[in-house]
């Protein structure tokens, strides 16, 4: 098989990578850890919103929500990552906005101030806050994706989530502080449409380390 | 349309705007950074009043009396009064301050009755403070009502409920431990388990319960069973939500009235203020770390895409400094304009790099890199500019549109941030502008010199994929890669102009200015530090020190509270036991003041109030108030609260009530019989602390050490390579002792002649040379290839018939064969080569002729057959048989070194076809004229791809260059021709007697036609010829001047449009070239003309053996100067603009100005070497050494280089030197040739 045998030349590390199987299982990895990572950190910083001063041990706080909170939010963002190109391939709109690291690296660190906003900052009312994420939700995308496909995928996932969430807290496994708006946090959706926004913008970036390389593949073969 | 328009103008108008500024900014790049530079300094002036940040608390202190609480508004006087303190405070912290000895002392007491009872009088004071209660008109006050309410603790901190009030007055003493209750205490058989139950265990930074309920430091408290001062303090501590002054100076009265303090000196008029910054706990960080781990990502994959510029790392810190000069300048304008910021700068700081982003440096940079490089910088920069102006002015006007509308949120803290991040964006364009253009005009100017730099190596230096089959090797080559190459590094060839700030560059790496300065800096960092202790280290370090010493844990039982740093102390003092049961009495609260200052004995404790005291809150932890708040969920971050002055109290009980208050267990505890007293633990523990230290502190120089040799080579530092020829002392270094690094340049060694080289004559594009061996070689002067190959037939002939048979037309007359056996120094012998006026001769063996490197052109002209010999030439017989019968022996049993070469042109060679590779042609049978084969070059020139060769006989002949084939020849004269010039078509030909004779080389062509190779040529050398193969060449010889000088003409020199000749009659003539006209006899050399140097500009220098040199003016026939400058002959001469090169058979070389005749400097060169140089730009001269070439700084006769040109350089001197166009110089170096890539001459037109 030419594909089995060009393979076979390039070399074990190549061959790794341009497997496909092999190439989706990495970059789900990639996207879980990256998506557990920053769900421990968010949550900490969540967390101290309520609380002013920590007891000694401050590790445990870092896992003092329930545990499988992480790897939900792991699972989520690896299949979200591996969404996006995906539904790019599908619909056939590739996705051309600045497709480079830095600029992925930014969008994280937008992602993240909007979570530090939302913890830190005081604000007036909920409703407030509510527009102002949401303003800087719709601010990140079209920042860094301005794609039809990400703005409806971040939206129905963004939904998605808060429905899951409401349904676990009104069955008691999960609990808000404090319900604000329509019984949820009012950051909740918006939190949720800017990190789909963010962990697709990763996934995308990964994959086109798969496409290049079955470019050269190409251009080898 | 008329939007489009007004867009379009918009656009062109900001096209043209950035344009203009993009040539201002590369036309003045150091005033524009140094511009930037200034305002950047001025904008963070303001930062200047900033407080630094830090976590540690901040005091302030205010008198009591005419104390009220501060407003929430800032009032006038800001200048006294810090920003934090405003509004009222958290808590009014009233400290009672208890001192209690049981005094005298008494031998019979145990360790215990130290503390027990001291602590026992605790549980009255309370009472008493809780009872007191102050009534006056306006009613009845107790502390119930003034007091800080405090109702839960946190959850975590079920363990304290029994100990920490949890309801009502917050109210800490040492009480606390028994629930204030006096039963509790008189119950307890161990005092200090109770106590130590509480403590954290292992290495806990937070304050410990004991120093909250305390309220002094631990070592201060004295409740230790080896206490030396027995001396127990602790205090009570009152948090008061409101100030009543008149409740509390009462309650001091009272107390005082009570237990009087009487040599205590405590002032009472000081109120102090504590505020507490925002505390960063882990929890905190871990967010913030992160964001800044982001950042840093994505700092690191921007600046990754800089890419085509000279410097990557330096225009990726151009970014960065112009991004975080932005942000701080920002935060100074705002602080300027009385904005003072309030969000935590390093939790913002992140966002705002973010948002400002790094976007339009990469755009700009890339959109440079972008532009033709064949531009001049300054265009390149500017058109890059208004490439990309109008993206960047819509980048600018979106983010400021967004930030503004963020603006709108009305939300304080994110209005302050937009605030910051349009300050920020603004200033960033701005210095994205000014700083960053032209950081990146600098870097692309520099780029563009090392790139030139780099091309003309590349293109010559590639080293011969395979060697040519016509250049055979004796010998293997040398490695290309020779160790003995020495040469300067790139930049500082560049900076071969700019020498001062080489100077200076030098000096501070010489002097390690830079680290000395950083070095200083961090160690009056560390003083300032320690010195004012902000951060209370040392108070936590000597807590830590004391915390871990086993001085008050003796009494415990191993598994409590024992440090795993250090194990406990004395396992016997657990083992002691003493069961002596003493009666249990309350002690009746009775006054004792008549026991204060009453018996003073050796062993009685003493109470002493000093100034330590007065400040005892400062020798507390950091965290004291702060974690004891935090237990109730209130926080001090960003608040502040007032200590008030402490009550001093101090309690004298007797041995007696002592005694009564003892636990029956209380005399089990006795001491050991040989206690270690504290100072020894002390000590021990200081010395445990101090060994650990000076043990790691070994270990890391070690280990840096390692690190450092395992890294670094062994002469990391150290200058160069040595090398043995020239040894270090005799470089002329610099005077701050910086000799030339090493860097590789290989000169390109060409390889084919088996003798000697006579005669080198180049045109830029070719090189030809010629051999004592008459073989004549022409090669590529850019790749080193070998062309072409005219060997010479006559003595490959001849030697093949198995002798020489040579017969030349060799003047006796001038030249008697004696004379060159016996190796006199015969000028008439040499001065008619072109390759003369060198100065050395050496003698060598005369038994191989290979050996004969310092004689031009002699070995085929002995003629060895002395029978064959005219007669009327015929010297005596006997004077020559013998060597007649050695010379054919020898070359009998030796083939000849001409023999040795056979070029072997039939063997099949895989090589690229290049002309060279040809066959040796054989003697055109139908070549215009015959051929004398047997009479060898004497002179050469070069022009076009015409040869023309003077030969001893008398012969001109012109060779293709190219083809090798003979394509003129000339025989009117009879007379050796000593020097050839070959001006356009013209060639004139010095001969051996002093004639001149001027040739027209004619093609059947007209002139006009003729085509023109290659570039304009530089100083004399015009423009060449080119003659195709198919003209046929004439040579006509015009005129002859018969006697042009009385005696041989030495030199020959010829440039525009003028012909120069000076000879050994003392005179240089000048003649026109056109018709052959004897302009002017110089006369004014008091020797024989050894020199002269004619460029296109008319300069006319002269040398003469009397060492003098002469300038003359050409079109006047004046002499413009004369000076002396040698001792004996001047051997070379060079001109430039500015100065005068010479050297003379003294081995110097003087380099004079050239308008002033001043001699600027000389070098002194190695013994037989100074005759050789040349120069390759205005300011870099080269020089010809033993088996090396020296570059030279004209302008400060530095020495900048010296490239060996082969691994045996013994005793093969390079006697000439050549300077191509291209920047290369050819040198002879034996029977090779030399040719070495100068790594740059380039200086560019700013």
């Amino acid at each position: 098989h030419t594909w089995n045998s060009s393979v076979s030349q390039v070399g074990p590390y190549i061959a790794v990578i341009t497997n496909r199987t092999t190439n989706v299982v990495i970059r789900g990895t990639m996207l879980f850890s990256v998506g557990v990572f920053l769900a421990l950190v968010l949550n900490l910083l969540q967390v101290q919103r309520n609380v002013t001063l920590f007891p000694p041990d401050v590790l445990s706080s870092v896992f003092s929500s329930a545990w499988w909170v992480p790897p939900c939010c792991g699972s989520a963002s690896a299949l979200i990552g591996l969404l996006y190109p995906c539904i790019d391939h599908c619909l056939g709109e590739p996705h051309k906005l600045k497709r480079e690291w830095s600029s992925v690296m930014r969008c994280v660190a937008v992602f993240v101030g909007i979570n530090h906003a939302s913890a830190k900052v005081d604000f007036a009312n909920n409703v407030q806050l509510s527009l102002t994420l949401a303003a800087l939700s719709i601010g990140l995308w079209w920042t860094f994706d301005r794609s039809r496909s990400g703005f409806g995928l971040g939206v129905g996932i963004a939904l998605l989530a808060t429905l899951v969430t409401q349904l676990l807290v009104y069955n008691g496994v999960f609990q808000y502080t404090s319900p604000d708006f329509l019984y949820i946090r009012s950051w909740l959706p918006c939190i949720f449409f800017a990190g789909v926004i963010t962990i697709g913008n990763i996934g995308r970036q990964l994959a086109l380390y798969e496409c290049k390389v079955v470019q050269e593949k190409i251009h080898q073969d | 349309p008329a939007l489009m328009t007004v867009r379009e103008r918009l656009r062109q108008n900001i096209s043209a705007a950035f344009y203009r500024h993009g040539l201002l900014c590369a036309s003045y790049p150091v005033p524009i950074v140094l511009f930037t530079s200034a305002s950047i300094l001025t904008c963070c002036y303001p930062l200047l009043k900033l407080p630094l940040p830090g976590t540690g608390p901040v005091v302030f202190t205010t008198g009591v009396r005419d104390y009220t609480i501060p407003y929430h508004e800032p009032q006038g006087e800001i200048g006294e009064r810090p920003e934090w303190y405003r509004g009222p405070p958290v808590a009014y912290i009233q400290q009672v301050l208890v001192k209690a000895a049981v005094s005298p002392w008494d031998n019979t007491l145990v360790p215990v009755d130290v503390f027990r009872s001291p602590i026992g009088r605790v549980f009255s004071l309370l009472e008493e403070i809780r009872n007191h209660v102050y009534t006056d008109s306006s009613g009845v006050r107790s502390l119930e009502s003034l007091c800080l309410q405090v109702t839960d603790l946190l959850p975590g901190l079920r363990r304290m409920q029994t100990i920490l009030p949890e309801h009502g007055c917050l109210l800490v003493s040492p009480g606390n431990y028994w629930q204030n209750q006096r039963d509790l205490f008189d119950l307890d058989s161990d005092l200090l388990k109770t106590i130590h139950q509480h403590e954290p265990k292992g290495f806990h930074i937070s304050t410990s319960l004991r120093d909250l309920l305390f309220g002094v430091m631990k070592e201060h408290t004295g409740v230790s069973l080896y206490s030396k001062k027995r001396v127990v303090t602790y205090t009570i501590t009152i948090a008061l939500s409101s100030y009543d002054p008149r409740f509390l100076g009462s309650l001091r009265a009272r107390l005082k009235q009570l237990h009087p303090s009487l040599n205590c000196t405590l002032r009472d008029d000081h109120m102090v203020h504590v505020h507490f910054k925002e505390e960063i706990g882990i929890a905190e960080l871990i967010p913030l770390v992160t964001t800044y781990i982001i950042l840093f990502a994505y700092i690191y994959f921007s600046t990754r895409k800089i890419d085509m510029v000279k410097s990557k790392w330096g225009l990726a810190l151009a970014a960065v400094v112009t991004v975080l000069s932005s942000l701080l300048m920002s935060v100074g304008l705002c602080t300027l304009f009385g904005l003072t910021p309030t969000l935590n700068g390093g939790e913002i700081f992140p966002y705002l790099v973010v948002v400002i982003g790094l976007e339009n440096v990469l755009v700009l940079t890339k959109s440079v890199v972008s532009t033709p490089v064949d531009l001049e910088v300054k265009l390149r920069i500017a058109q890059g500019l208004s490439n990309e102006s109008w993206s960047i002015m819509k980048n600018v006007a979106t983010e400021l549109g967004i930030i503004l509308i963020g603006y709108f949120t009305l939300v304080p803290a994110i209005q302050e941030f937009c605030l910051f991040a349009v300050v920020g964006l603004v200033s960033d364009f701005f210095l994205q502008m000014f700083f960053f253009t032209t950081v990146l005009s600098i870097d692309i100017r520099r780029m563009e010199l090392a790139d030139l730099n780099r091309r003309l190596p590349a293109e010559a230096g590639m080293p011969q994929p395979k060697p040519g089959p016509l250049r055979p090797r004796e010998t293997p080559p040398p490695p290309r890669q020779s160790p003995h190459t020495i040469t300067l590094q790139a930049p500082a060839f560049r900076n071969l102009r700019l020498p001062k700030r080489l100077r200076v560059v030098y000096f501070l790496a010489r002097t390690r200015l830079a680290q000395r300065i950083i070095m200083v800096g961090t160690v009056i960092w560390i003083g300032i530090l320690v010195y004012t202790d902000p951060a209370g280290l040392r108070t936590y370090l000597a807590a830590q020190v004391s915390e871990q010493s086993p001085l008050g844990e003796s009494g415990l039982p191993p598994h409590l509270g024992v440090a795993p740093v250090f194990p406990g102390g004395d396992p016997t003092s657990t083992l002691s036991v003493l069961p002596a049961p003493e009666p249990t009495i309350i002690p009746e609260n009775h006054s004792n003041g008549h026991d204060s200052l009453g018996h003073i004995t050796p062993v009685s404790p003493q109470i002493s109030w000093g100034p330590e005291d007065e400040d005892g809150w400062k020798h507390l932890y950091l965290r004291q108030w702060p974690s004891l708040f935090s237990y109730y969920n209130i926080t001090l971050a960003k608040r502040y609260i007032s200590i008030l002055p402490v009550i001093p109290v101090t309690l004298h009980l007797s041995p007696q009530e002592a005694i009564e208050t003892r636990h029956p267990q209380d005399t089990r505890h006795q001491p050991p019989p040989i206690p270690r007293t504290p100072d020894q633990q002390n000590d021990l523990t200081l010395y445990k602390v101090a060994a650990l230290g000076l043990a790691a502190g070994v270990l890391l120089v070690l280990l840096l050490f390692c690190l450092y040799r395992v890294l670094c080579p062994r002469n990391y530092g150290q200058n160069g390579v040595p090398h043995g020829r020239r040894r270090r002392g005799d470089l002329p270094c610099d005077e701050y002792g910086y000799s030339p690094p090493v860097s590789e340049i290989s000169p390109l060694l060409l390889r084919g002649h088996s003798m000697d080289i006579e005669c080198l004559a180049s045109d830029g594009m070719l090189l030809a040379s010629c051999c004592l061996a008459g073989q004549i070689r022409v090669w590529d002067a850019q790749t080193g290839d070998c062309l072409t190959i005219i060997p010479n037939n006559g003595l490959r002939r001849s030697s093949s018939s198995g002798g020489w048979e040579h017969r030349d037309g060799w003047d006796p007359m001038t030249m008697p064969e004696p004379d060159t056996l016996s190796g006199a120094d015969t000028g008439a012998c040499l001065e008619g080569a072109e390759c003369d006026g060198y100065p050395l001769r050496r003698r060598l063996t005369p038994s191989r002729p290979a050996l004969f490197v310092d004689q031009p052109d002699l070995t085929p002209l002995i003629d060895t057959n002395f029978s064959e010999l005219p007669p009327s030439q015929k010297p005596p017989k006997n004077g020559f048989d013998f060597g007649e019968l050695v010379d054919r022996a020898y070359q009998e049993h030796e083939p000849s070194p001409s023999l040795a070469f056979t070029p072997s042109p039939t063997a099949p060679q895989p090589r690229r076809p290049s002309v060279g590779d040809q066959p040796v042609m054989s003697p055109d049978p139908c070549s215009p004229g015959p051929t004398d084969w047997d009479s060898s070059v004497w002179a050469m020139e070069l022009r076009g791809n015409l040869i023309a060769a003077g030969r001893s006989s008398g012969k001109l002949e012109l060779w293709d260059a190219v083809e090798g084939s003979l394509r003129c020849c000339n025989e009117d004269g009879v007379s050796g021709i000593t020097a050839l010039a070959f001006h356009n078509n013209r060639i004139v030909a010095a001969r051996l007697n002093g004639s001149l004779d001027f040739f027209t080389v004619e093609t059947n062509k007209p002139l006009g036609l003729l085509q023109y190779r290659g570039a304009p040529g530089r100083g004399s050398m015009p423009p060449s010829p080119c003659y195709r193969s198919e003209d046929v060449i004439n040579c006509q010889l015009t005129r002859s001047v018969q006697c042009a000088h009385q005696k041989p003409i030495t030199v020959l020199r010829a440039a525009a449009g003028r012909v120069v000749t000076g000879s050994q009659d003392h005179t240089v003539r000048v003649y026109r070239l056109e018709d052959s006209c004897c302009l002017f006899t110089l006369q004014g050399h008091s020797g024989g003309i050894t020199s002269i140097y004619i460029d296109q500009t008319m300069v006319l220098a002269s040398g003469g053996q009397d060492g003098a040199i002469c300038l003359w003016d050409v079109l006047t026939g004046s002499r413009v100067s004369h000076v002396y400058g040698h001792r004996g002959d001047v051997t070379s001469l060079v001109c430039t603009t500015s100065c005068v090169i010479s050297s003379g058979l003294d081995d110097l070389i003087c380099i004079w100005d050239r308008s002033t005749g001043i001699k600027l400097y000389s070098i002194q060169q190695e013994v037989g070497c100074g005759a050789s140089l040349g120069v390759i730009s205005e300011s870099l001269l080269v020089t010809g050494g033993q088996g090396c070439v020296s570059f030279w700084d004209l302008n400060f006769g530095d020495l900048l280089q010296t490239v060996y040109l082969g691994q045996n350089s013994e005793g093969q001197g390079v006697r000439q030197l050549l300077v191509l166009e291209n920047a290369a110089i050819v040198c002879d170096f034996g029977s090779e040739l030399s040719l070495v890539y100068v790594p740059s001459v380039l200086e560019k037109l700013d």
